[in-house]
């Protein structure tokens, strides 16, 4: 019976969002005391205001006596019993707090990076990601790191909230108590907390609470790009996650910084030198590892570099995307780019986990992408040992390790 | 002695010909064209100046407060994974910025924090005491023409973002403000285009229209009490102002001296707070909060001052504890000085720092608390006549009461993590600002009004303003709480489309409209009275503070002769009601109470 009242005490309520964290029940707890004591004070003070005010209302041709000037009693009363009554709020606020500072041993890390106007994730073992996916009952530690001005990184059901400071590393850790919805299929909200200039209220992000099984799947997914993906899919999320996107579009014509990639695979393109060429599988390549050395005409110099950071295989991802958005190209010939499973497990025939959505399968359900700073360029994953990108699919890959040890079975949730 | 000050029995105060006056002169006839104005010594004269520039920056703050609830009724969401989309709802956002930051700026550095003290400290405070002016009023008009300088640069602020949205043009010192009135680094040192110099330093002339006020009514104060004006016979808005004064002296230099960095940093690129120059941005908030928490009760003593007048007068009883109130002036002085850490709960300073500010914050509560229930206890057995400024006395009470009640949330620590930047901060605050001291402000207005202008205004158009106001806030900050606590931030123009935040968004916008037409109708009554209202007596209220003891308006010394010896403040005794509604002192009853101290 105590589980399910506690149970239900997660749920959200009037005020507050469901408790998803160890903390959250402190914060709620003091949160509700408060409150009726609030509750409690203003209708006393709203009382005595009505009732004296309609009790002694003027009344033409009625006079008063005079009542008392001062009370030292009374004055004693209302000075002590309020000051007995915050400390306690103080004591539970600072108790609460502390609980919050203190990590517990060995927590997950995860380094957060917070920028004009998006969130990047970087776990050990080399996952960038624009998705924050956690397992539940492990603390995990986020270091937080900002690449330009105040951000904060605020997760309500959470209750945690830590400004993220350029010039420095701020640190909070959380232990999730409850899956996310719908089983650790649906995401939480992250915003964005300290006002950082024009998109700050669109700087928001998601977190996926899994159990510890999902969570090592969708790890696994996520450190290697290619998994359960066919190459255009792979294409198209490079294009949203390493900053692509921010200055191309996918509409017809419309430019936001660069030349919008519909249509573009095998059109002619007219160079600032006068020269005219196919936008063929060279010409995307060279655009991307040497942006400077042909200058579309019409656009300036600015597109950075990504030498280094994306490999043949990859490039190859990234034609079949613009070869799928192209009207140039027939679309009987983009069978083989459209084939899943060309990553190095087995085609997703086998075994896809039913209700999982890690989100990191191309679709715009994954929230928050790159609309950062034009330009924005996108570290290549640090491998983990084993992992190289751009071998042939190895015929038994390693798995990427989250570095977290299984749980123990837990009793019954909290 | 003071019977010829004294307004006369069954009739309308005659003002009274001396020091060589017209008879029916007054302080508005005095000295005739606008010279005579600009260059008045007289604080009266100069308390109207500010009043006409300080409600035209309400009023101004105001439009930029319905423009962004209206923006916010349904705010432009674009797919963040559509660049395009983005792209044009990015412009609405920038718009939604600007609007933002200066609806703060203008209120809280044009309007919220001299409104009292340079409207009616001015006004008041020289003839409460028995003074014919402050201790030094060619000070007196410099510090308004610090407001007016200060000013004109927020005024070359909006012009630049108005020029900029709507033609283009890009004046020097870039275009509009959006960095929050807050004006954080690095945002606003190295990458906002606003006009960031220009309005800090508007905001750093501001100031030292603070520091002179302040510095003029501390020496009034000190030197200028007649003998027999002893400091426990001072009326509570004089504790209240004294308090305000001491702050203002102390802490406006710090914010002085915080821009100038700020614009070494921005113009110079001396590096302090960019930690791309070799700064510190946490350094910057500690600054800019040292002045700006004490700021906020620059904001509300002088309310609370009002506040204690009011209830008394209209109670007609003596405040009650009023040893109390005045000490707990001077403490919330003393002591908002060592809370300000509070505003930077999560900024990552340390947990020791975090425990020491939220001790103390809970300790500013107390005199607080203290207040409230001395102004409750003074309606007990009062003879309460309901009007309109007694209407606004009884609102900042239940309104102050939520907003002081909901800083003990914000200041627990564990709490504060969840709340802190999110819409129930906006809440709080504004419950403070606005329920309690523009509340405040209004009632002190209408109470004031008919000295200062010599005519009545309508009660029955004031109370009906009063109840739309009343019902307008409430309606436009209480959802805010409710989807501050279910984490909708703050600062946001935009936010994700669910009921819970949506509908508490509408509710609060719709809110705003009820409110604004309930000021626009307080706005309508006063600009009515001067042209059509009924003359006002000397004493329309039958306080007993010196003011009254004057014809309305009063004359330019002041008082017709003699200042009149006070007594005690509170004391009602003597004056009795004529049938139109004015009052008039029977002496001989004044004489038999005279001595009766409550203190």
């Amino acid at each position: 019976m105590l589980t399910a009242y506690l149970a239900q005490a997660n749920d959200p309520t009037f005020w507050l969002p469901k408790q998803a964290s160890t903390v959250s029940d402190n914060v709620d707890g003091l949160f509700t005391f408060v409150y009726w004591l609030s509750v409690f004070f203003f209708l006393v003070i709203t009382a005595m205001v009505v009732y004296f005010t309609l009790k002694y209302r003027h009344r033409p041709g009625q006079t008063r006596e005079s009542a008392a000037g001062h009370s030292t009693a009374l004055e004693l009363t209302w000075t002590i019993i309020p000051t007995l009554l915050v400390l306690p709020i103080f004591y539970y606020g600072f108790r609460g707090f502390m609980d919050m500072q203190v990590e517990p041993p060995n927590p997950y890390e995860i380094n957060v990076i917070g920028k004009m106007w998006s969130w990047t994730y970087e776990y050990p073992g080399g996952v960038i990601t624009d998705e924050l996916h956690i397992p539940k009952d492990v603390p995990v530690r986020f270091v937080l790191r900002s690449d330009d001005v105040l951000h904060s990184f605020f997760i309500p059901e959470f209750r945690t909230k830590k400004d993220v400071v350029p010039g420095r590393y701020n640190r909070y850790w959380v232990k999730a108590t409850q899956l996310s919805p719908e089983g650790g299929t649906k995401p939480w909200d992250i915003f964005c907390a300290e006002y950082c200039g024009d998109n700050h209220s669109t700087m928001l992000s998601k977190v996926w609470v899994h159990e510890k099984p999902e969570f090592d799947a969708w790890f696994k997914k996520a450190s290697d790009p290619y998994i359960g993906r066919s190459l255009i899919q792979v294409g198209e999320t490079f294009y949203k996650q390493r900053g692509c996107a921010t200055c191309h579009s996918t509409e017809k014509d419309a430019v936001i910084q660069g030349p919008s990639f519909r249509n573009l695979f095998g059109s002619q393109v007219e160079m600032t030198d006068g020269t005219k060429l196919t936008a063929d599988e060279n010409y995307i390549r060279e655009s991307v590892l040497y942006p400077q050395a042909k200058i579309h005409k019409g656009f300036g110099a600015v597109m950075p570099s990504f030498l280094g950071q994306f490999t043949d295989r990859d490039i190859d991802a990234i034609n079949w995307f613009l070869k799928s958005i192209s009207d140039k190209y027939p679309k009987e010939n983009l069978g083989p780019g459209g084939v899943i499973g060309t990553g190095s497990e087995p085609p997703a025939g086998g075994k896809p986990t039913p209700n999982l959505q890690p989100g990191a399968q191309g679709s715009p359900a994954g929230g928050g992408a790159s609309t950062g700073t034009g330009g924005a360029v996108t570290r290549p994953a640090t491998t983990a040992p084993g992992a190289k990108p751009g071998t042939a699919a190895p015929a038994t890959p390693p798995k990427p390790s989250t570095g977290i040890p299984d749980p123990a079975p837990t009793p019954a949730p909290k | 002695m003071s019977a010829t000050a004294l307004p006369f029995p069954a009739d309308h105060s005659q003002p009274h010909a001396g020091h060589g006056h017209a008879p029916g002169g007054n302080y508005l006839t005095h000295g005739k064209g606008v010279m005579s104005w600009l260059f008045t010594l007289d604080h009266k004269r100069i308390a109207i100046m500010y009043m006409i520039a300080i409600l035209a920056s309400f009023f101004i703050g105001g439009v930029f407060a319905i423009l962004l609830r209206t923006l916010l009724w349904a705010p432009p969401v674009a797919d963040p994974n559509n660049a395009m989309a983005m792209r044009a709802a990015t412009a609405a956002y920038q718009f939604y910025n600007h609007v933002f930051t200066l609806h703060g700026a203008v209120m809280v550095f044009m309007f919220i924090i001299p409104a009292v003290p340079a409207i009616m400290g001015n006004f008041v405070l020289p003839m409460q005491l028995g003074a014919k002016d402050v201790a030094f009023p060619r000070l007196n008009l410099l510090s308004f023409y610090c407001w007016l300088g200060g000013a004109l640069f927020f005024v070359y602020v909006l012009i630049s973002g108005v020029l900029h949205s709507a033609f283009g043009t890009n004046l020097p010192g870039g275009f509009g403000l959006d960095t929050g009135w807050t004006f954080y680094t690095p945002y606003s040192t190295a990458k906002s285009a606003g006009a960031v110099i220009p309005a800090t330093l508007g905001a750093f002339i501001l100031g030292f229209s603070s520091i002179l006020t302040g510095l003029n009514f501390i020496a009034t104060i000190h030197m200028l009490r007649p003998k027999g004006m002893t400091w426990f016979r001072m009326p509570l808005f004089l504790w209240a102002t004294y308090s305000t004064s001491v702050i203002q002296v102390l802490a406006t230099p710090v914010l002085a001296i915080t821009l100038l960095l700020l614009i070494a940093e921005r113009a110079l690129g001396v590096g302090i707070f960019d930690p791309a120059l070799g700064g510190d941005p946490v350094l910057y908030q500690h600054f800019f909060w040292f002045y700006s928490h004490p700021a906020v009760y620059i904001m509300v003593l002088p309310a609370m001052g009002v506040i204690s007048e009011l209830i008394a007068v209209f109670s007609r009883r003596h405040i009650f504890g009023y040893n109390f109130i005045a000490f707990s002036s001077i403490a919330i002085a003393l002591l908002s000085f060592i809370v300000w850490g509070h505003h930077m709960f999560v900024s990552g300073q340390s947990t020791l720092a975090n425990a020491i500010f939220s001790l103390l914050t809970f300790s500013v509560a107390i005199p607080s608390a203290i207040k409230v229930f001395n102004w409750a206890s003074t309606l007990y057995k009062g003879d309460i006549r309901l009007k309109t400024p007694m209407l606004y006395a009884l609102g900042f009470v239940m309104l102050f009461t939520i907003g002081g009640l909901t800083g003990l949330f914000l200041g627990a620590l564990s709490v504060d993590v969840h709340l802190t930047d999110t819409y129930f901060v906006v809440a709080h605050f504004h419950y403070v600002m606005m329920g309690s001291t523009l509340f405040a402000f209004l009632g002190g207005m209408y109470y004031w009004w008919p000295k200062m202008f010599g005519k009545m205004y309508s009660e029955y158009v004031g109370r009906i303003a009063f109840v739309i106001i009343f019902v307008g806030f409430n309606l436009t900050f209480f959802p805010q709480f409710v989807m501050g606590s279910h984490g909708m931030p703050r600062r946001y123009a935009s936010y994700p489309d669910r009921p819970m935040f949506v509908t508490n968004h509408r509710l609060s916008t719709s809110g705003a409209y009820i409110m604004a037409s309930g000021l626009v109708l307080v706005a309508f009554n006063w600009v009515h009275s001067l042209r059509r209202g009924r003359r006002a007596p000397a004493n329309p209220w039958g306080a007993n503070t010196l003011e009254w003891r004057t014809p309305s308006p009063p004359p330019h010394d002041n008082f017709p002769g003699p200042a009149p010896v006070a007594d005690d403040p509170y004391d009602f005794h003597g004056w009795k009601e004529n049938p139109d509604g004015s009052w008039y002192l029977d002496e001989a009853e004044k004489k038999k109470y005279a001595d009766s101290s409550h203190h």
